[in-house]
């Protein structure tokens, strides 16, 4: 269950106490996050919306450890992330945190096979280990049969299949998806969403998304909506349970 | 290794560029290899030169003339084991681009004093005793394909009218020295000094005085200079590795020459390959950032940019070498006479590689270091 008051006393998966966040542009302070509290269970599905400059992708970066607080504390999974090291941190992305973007972002030389396999270099798993987590990746998101296709010779959702799968094949504990959908037309970002809700259905994987778009927003279990770096509304799925500023 | 993959299909995003970049590696080794060999051909002579001998010259310049009476007086100093004099004959064999090195030589002291030099007993014999007779380099004998008794005519307007003078080869020798000059052609003093005009006759070029030790190198140049001082015929004594070193900076500082060339490729070089680097990491911005994001320490993203530029310069590198190992002797046969022979060696071909390297890694340093400060938040941004 997602709370966002601050009061949850049992154990989280991601845990979110007084986040702030304070750029310094032209000499003057933007808070763009203010005092942020958040808890996300395991297999929670959530949703982001809010204006542009609301701090949704703040948030996300955040969260995905691309990113440090001014103040506050995120932990994941028993894991305090805040205060770690730059190298430290990233060893907790490449275990804890798979990315979906917007943009797909994959490697144009490489084939699907060589993007999704891109996280388990980084593991000592064998070649015929990489190889079979590979095949699985690409099987959940049934794309078994373009394993040796380069990017170019995909279509935009099947691209973006690619990239879920190089997110999930390291099983990371969470995804975080930045308009996953926003580059695709509504019968492939209806496909990838049906995805996402399998994954987090059947594979009781755990996402926060950021998203303009209201009716993906309603694909998640609760949206939570941002305006100017508060929290001010919550749903859960498309029923309004209050203001939460 | 299983990076490997990825290093190389990212090498051939772009394939023109890649080529082109090799391309101007190649080139530019090519011509750092050809320097280098033309570098040691010009310095060869003074790292083979006799440690135990000295070059006595006139103190107005080469190409003026001692007496031969000299000899006699050089010989009683002490620390002289042994004196030999020499003449430029300069001569022409068929055609003036047919040019080699023609020395008038003393048969009686030259082997006793260029021991590194050897000729056939039963050969040396034979010239000893004809007049007419000519020792050439093994080198010379195979660029023209002579053999012990053929006659060659040379041509020669130095000494009085022009005329064609015959020799009959009696002998040819080798150098001991691997890469030493066998580009010589030797005639005899008796019969230059009896044909040339009667107001040059008993004249040398040069003296060559070998040495009881090479430790008596100074004081018996100063003593030979100080015997013929104030005399109408003043001598400059040198040890032979200074005289052969003048001899190179005659024709310019060589060795400046070459540094700046070279020097000028090297920045050329990281020019363009930094730039081609550069070019490379600002165009995959988007994509270090997701690697990074995927969990990809910064040292890796720096040995990823920094493996391309390597890669590149050992292929074109290797190109560059292979084309020098296949041209220079091509090159050095064209330019023979013209230059001494162009070897090139293997420190040569490593000092090659050597320089492919470092200037392959120093190109994608700069560029390396950027994609691995590279902020993921910022880079995702501008994709």
């Amino acid at each position: 269950m997602i709370r966002v008051d601050g009061r949850s006393d049992s154990p989280s998966l991601i845990r979110v106490r007084g986040l702030n966040k304070t750029y310094r542009r032209g000499g003057e302070n933007i808070q763009v996050l203010q005092g942020l509290n958040l808890d996300v269970d395991q297999a929670d599905f959530v949703a982001f919306m809010g204006p542009s400059g609301s701090g949704k992708t703040t948030l996300l970066n955040l969260l995905g450890g691309l990113d440090v607080p001014s103040a506050g504390s995120i932990t994941v999974a028993g894991d305090e992330i805040t205060h770690m090291s730059a190298s430290k941190l990233t060893q907790w992305r490449a275990r804890h945190v798979g990315f979906i973007f917007q943009m797909y972002n994959l490697i144009p030389v490489l084939t699907a096979f060589q993007n999704v396999e891109l996280p388990l270099l980084l593991t000592k798993l064998s070649k015929s280990e990489r190889r079979k987590h590979v095949e699985t990746a690409l099987g959940v998101v049934g794309l078994s049969d373009r394993m040796n296709h380069f990017p170019r010779q995909l279509s935009g959702g099947q691209e973006q299949r690619v990239t879920i799968a190089r997110a999930i094949v390291s099983d990371p504990t969470f995804l975080l998806c930045d308009e996953p959908t926003g580059d695709l037309d509504r019968k492939s970002a209806d496909e990838i969403m049906a995805l996402i809700e399998e994954l987090v259905g059947k594979y009781h994987k755990t996402v926060l998304m950021v998203t303009h778009d209201p009716v993906v927003a309603a694909r998640a279990h609760t949206t939570l909506h941002l305006d100017k770096g508060v929290l001010v509304e919550a749903e859960r799925k498309g029923v309004l349970v209050g203001g939460v500023a | 290794m299983k990076f490997n993959r990825f290093i190389f299909a990212n090498l051939f995003r772009k394939k023109i560029r890649l080529i082109l970049t090799i391309g101007s590696f190649a080139v530019a080794l090519f011509l750092f290899t050809f320097l280098a060999v033309v570098r040691s051909a010009f310095s060869r002579g003074t790292e083979l030169a006799g440690a135990d001998r000295l070059v006595v010259i006139n103190r107005a310049g080469l190409i003026n003339v001692i007496p031969l009476s000299y000899r006699d007086k050089i010989l009683q100093i002490k620390g002289v084991k042994a004196v030999t004099h020499n003449n430029w004959f300069g001569g022409v064999y068929q055609d003036e681009k047919n040019f080699f090195p023609q020395f008038v030589i003393d048969p009686e002291n030259q082997r006793q004093v260029m021991t590194e030099m050897r000729v056939p007993d039963d050969e040396w014999n034979n010239f000893v005793k004809d007049r007419q007779g000519a020792v050439v380099g093994a080198g010379l004998a195979k660029r023209f394909g002579w053999k012990v008794g053929d006659r060659l005519p040379i041509k020669n307007a130095l000494y009085g009218p022009t005329k064609t003078w015959e020799f009959v080869l009696d002998g040819i020798y080798h150098n001991d020295h691997p890469g030493g000059d066998e580009s010589q052609f030797w005639l005899q003093w008796k019969y230059f000094d009896e044909t040339i005009p009667a107001v040059i006759k008993s004249q040398v070029g040069w003296y060559v005085v070998k040495l009881d030790s090479p430790d008596d190198a100074v004081p018996v140049a100063a003593a030979i200079d100080k015997g013929f001082a104030n005399s109408s015929t003043e001598t400059k004594t040198e040890t032979e590795s200074a005289f052969a070193a003048g001899f190179a900076k005659q024709l310019g500082n060589i060795e400046l020459l070459i540094l700046t060339i070279g020097g000028v490729v090297f920045f050329t070089l990281l020019l363009v390959t930094g730039n081609t680097m550069a070019i490379s990491v600002r165009e995959r911005v988007g994509e270090l950032a997701v690697l990074k994001a995927i969990g990809y320490p910064d040292r890796y993203v720096l040995f990823f940019v920094l493996s391309e530029a390597l890669v590149i310069a050992l292929i074109g590198g290797l190109i560059g070498l292979g084309l020098a190992v296949l041209a220079i002797p091509v090159v050095g046969a064209a330019l023979r006479g013209l230059l001494p022979p162009l070897l090139l060696s293997v420190s040569v071909l490593s000092l090659g590689l050597a320089f492919a390297v470092f200037v392959g890694v120093a190109s994608g340093l700069l560029p390396g270091i950027g994609a691995m400060r590279l902020r993921v938040v910022d880079a995702l941004r501008r994709v």
